[in-house]
């Protein structure tokens, strides 16, 4: 228990929160990381799992991807991308990236395929053009499942972007890595308190933001 | 990026002695996780106040950085596989025990009133029914379970029981791409043909299914 | 006018859906396509708003194909109802009614104006539109699915089981409603159905299908019940061809006479003095058939408001010989009771009478 109250207070001294190395610097830095990846990603991921998800085709990729992202080892492509492109932030957004793409698409594809043929038929047979059904209906119809995929990518891009500081860069995964280097196990547990705290706080709230939009949803 | 195929040749007795040693820590892993999944879905199942509780624990612990799970296991286990395997367990439970609950949730209430009605008890409907039944939602938990403790064991290379992992610390050390290289491609054929062996084991053990599928 | 010509529609799994169709839908009718499952009515359906397009063959519309126009700007101008409606879970009633409006560029306000109106037209409260489809019932997502159909006013309306997953009273009141409407609204219908009652109820003209995609015979109701092209026209319409012709035949020349009746608020002493035998109809004050009482029941009670009396059914000249015959079946007295548009009583017409009118049609 000693190391718990040591935990404690690590976590809430005011020196460590102050300063450009203070946890509201990395917590500033980790989210910054996050958002980025999560936003490249959505904007790579969404155009893709639409066009599967409207056309059907490519849904054996889409299905796929989720597992092939899955079994992708983050470290070994941070570690590769840096060996090749040299120090810079591009191998952990590349990583962070890759590691997000593959549930949005995953998702966004299983949205839009849930969406009942009568629905698409009937939204066809009333004259809707391709681009009118797909925005007035499929889109509208996916959106919760495309929330979640995004949500999902979201947390796993927090849990994950301790990477960052493998490469020697900011973001939550410093305490770790400078905790791991100074045998300081107090610094290591802090570090991994604050990053499952932002997952589970960035999770909470997105299923808030979910919950308001889709009210008047059935299911 | 300049790939020496040279290293490759020469080194065929490391590679497969890294993939021995990853799937040593990766095996037990997924077999532990499905061991204390089992049971607690069970009652995450039927105990509905605890049901949101156990599944809102791991999904918590599922947000916790895995090499952070790694250290603050060491005060207890130390540098040894089993910190390895302990801490990749915890990962497989949380996904086994979200697709236990789903696929028990999934049997019909029909089907185990039925098994009941005719005299079978609470334990052997759970054993002889429910499990079977919800075999196919488990056996998807379990591929994704072991594709992704595949893929995770590399980050316990810290501790020194990182199998494939190890490469990526060695090419990081070393300035040296080809090993990296070959370790991120090693993982990802080791997953795909433990999800290809699961598959054929899931054939294996749902009779039924493949009989409605040929008819 | 719909019109087909030599029409074939093979899939690319290799199944012939339609087989060389060539048959033309009146316009302002009701053509209703029957046949057993897979023979291809939703396909032929469907060749006409282009959701499918023919392998070859022609089909036209007014006297142009088809293809002439924009698949999206067609449909517009062409109602479609499918089974369970089809609705957008995700509007309310009212957009899902303003959904074509809004297409054609209507304006917002406009196309919702109109929906209401529809609402109205299809026998809804005007509290439902701002519901969602799921907070309906079934019958109600139908009529929904009908008004959405009508928003733009197409002169032709494609309709696939629309009330194929409704219960049969549901489904009965819904026919009612569509007959209403098509007497004022006179639209072009080709209607889908595996219920051989409702195409008789609802057809001007049925077409039959066979598996395959052959279209065997297509004719009125009373000349398809009367003469079937073959045994499996035969076989499809069922055993009780007969009744169901019975079923097209008005009452209008079946002939009555007048019948005693007693009022329910006279006193039993009346009803005694009024009979001539056991049975005694009775009428409420404002004259419609009240039912049949009986006279050896009654004590000495001073009213026969209390009585029980058994169930009549008062037939107009709208009625059909086959309900008449019913009555004559289940009226303790084998008399068919006729009333007028208001429901009051007119006569009766005795079994022996209609029965010879039955007759007198073979
Ligand atoms: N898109 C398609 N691809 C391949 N075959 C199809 C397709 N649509 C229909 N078919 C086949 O064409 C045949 C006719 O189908 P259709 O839907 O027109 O039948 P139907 O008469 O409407 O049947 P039901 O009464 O069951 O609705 C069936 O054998 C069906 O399996
Ligand atoms: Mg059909």
């Amino acid at each position: 228990m000693d190391l718990l109250s040591k935990l404690v207070a690590w976590l809430t001294s005011a020196g460590q929160w102050a300063g450009s190395e203070g946890i509201a610097q990395r917590l500033f830095e980790h989210v910054e990381y996050s958002l980025l990846s999560t936003l490249v990603a959505a904007l790579i991921a969404l155009p893709i799992g639409l066009f599967i998800g409207h056309t059907g085709r490519g849904a054996f990729l889409a299905i796929n991807l989720s597992g092939f992202g899955r079994a992708l080892p983050t470290v070994g492509i941070v570690t590769l991308v840096f060996l090749v492109s040299g120090l810079s932030m591009t191998p952990v957004y590349i990583s962070l990236v890759a590691l997000a793409i593959p549930s949005i698409v995953t998702n966004t594809y299983a949205g839009m395929a849930a969406v009942e043929a009568d629905t698409k038929d009937a939204a066809r047979g009333m004259g809707m053009t391709g681009l009118q059904s797909l925005w007035r209906v499929e889109v509208p119809l996916a959106a919760p499942l495309i929330m979640t995929g995004l949500r999902l990518a979201t947390v796993q891009v927090i849990a994950t972007a301790t990477i960052a500081a493998y490469v020697s860069f900011g973001g939550l995964g410093r305490y770790i890595f400078d905790g791991l280097a100074q045998r300081d196990l107090t610094q290591v547990m802090g570090g991994a308190v604050l990053v499952a705290a932002l997952a589970v706080a960035v999770d909470l709230i997105l299923a808030g933001i979910h919950r308001v939009l889709f009210r008047h949803r059935l299911t | 990026m300049t790939i020496e195929w040279g290293w490759l040749t020469t080194h065929t007795d490391d590679l497969l002695a890294l993939t021995l040693d990853h799937l040593a820590t990766a095996v037990p892993a997924v077999l532990l996780g499905l061991l204390i999944a089992l049971p607690l879905a069970v009652v995450a199942h039927r105990v509905r106040p605890l049901r949101g509780l156990l599944l809102g624990i791991s999904n918590i612990m599922f947000t916790v950085p895995s090499l952070a799970l790694f250290v603050l296991l060491l005060p207890i286990t130390g540098l040894t596989r089993t910190t390895a395997i302990a801490g990749l367990t915890v990962y497989t439970l949380v996904v086994l025990l979200r697709n236990t609950v789903e696929g028990l949730d999934s049997v019909p209430a029909k089907v185990r009133e039925a098994s009941l009605a005719m005299g079978r008890g609470s334990l052997g409907t759970l054993v002889k029914v429910e499990f079977p039944l919800a075999l196919p939602v488990i056996m998807a938990g379990v591929r994704v379970a072991s594709v992704m403790t595949i893929s995770l064991v590399s980050v316990a290379s810290y501790i020194g029981y990182g199998g494939i992992g190890q490469l990526f610390t060695d090419g990081f050390q070393r300035s040296f791409p080809t090993p990296v290289l070959a370790g991120v491609v090693l993982t990802l054929l080791l997953a795909l043909a433990a999800d290809a062996v699961l598959v054929v084991v899931q054939w294996l053990c749902t009779p039924w299914i493949r009989k409605g599928a040929r008819a | 006018m719909i019109r087909f010509e030599s029409v074939t529609k093979r899939f690319a799994n290799g199944t012939t859906a339609v087989d060389d169709l060539s048959v033309e839908f009146l316009e302002g009718g009701i053509t209703v396509l029957v046949g057993s499952s897979g023979c291809g009515k939703t396909t032929t359906l469907r060749m006409i708003n282009r959701l499918v397009d023919p392998t070859s063959g022609t089909v036209s519309l007014g006297g142009r194909d088809v293809r002439e126009l924009p698949a999206a700007q067609l449909r517009r101008g062409i109602g479609y109802v499918i089974q369970q409606a089809g609705l957008f879970p995700h509007r309310t009633v009212l957009d899902n009614i303003a959904t074509v409006p809004t297409l054609l560029g209507w304006g917002r306000r406009k196309a919702r104006a109109r929906a209401a109106e529809l609402l109205e037209v299809v026998g809804l409260a005007a509290e439902s539109g701002k519901r969602y489809p799921h907070q309906l019932s079934g019958g109600q997502q139908q009529r929904v699915g009908v008004a959405r159909a009508l928003a733009a006013d197409p002169p032709v309306l494609l309709m696939d089981e629309p009330f194929g997953a409704v219960d049969p009273v549901v489904r009965t009141l819904l026919q009612d409603e569509l007959i209403r409407l098509q007497a004022e609204l006179r639209k072009t219908i080709v209607f889908v159905t595996h219920d051989i009652d409702e195409a008789v109820r609802l057809g001007d003209r049925i077409a039959i299908f066979r598996t395959g995609g052959h279209m065997v015979q297509i004719a009125p109701p009373a000349e398809l019940l009367a003469r079937p092209a073959d045994d499996f026209v035969a076989g499809f319409l069922g055993a009780e061809r007969g009744l169901k012709l019975l079923s097209l035949i008005s009452l209008q020349d079946v002939p009555y006479e007048p019948i005693a009746a007693v009022r329910t608020t006279d006193t039993a002493a009346q009803a005694r003095a009024e009979a001539t035998g056991r049975w005694l109809l009775a009428v409420s004050p404002d004259g419609k058939p009240a039912g049949w009482l009986d006279v050896h029941a009654l004590d000495g009670s001073d009213s026969i408001g209390q009585a029980a009396l058994t169930p009549v059914r008062g037939l107009t000249d709208a009625d059909s010989l086959l309900s008449a015959l019913n009555e004559t079946v289940s009226s303790p007295t084998g008399m068919a009771v006729r009333v007028d548009a208001a429901g009051v009583l007119v006569g009766a017409s005795r079994d022996d009478v209609v029965h010879a009118h039955q007759r007198s049609l073979a």
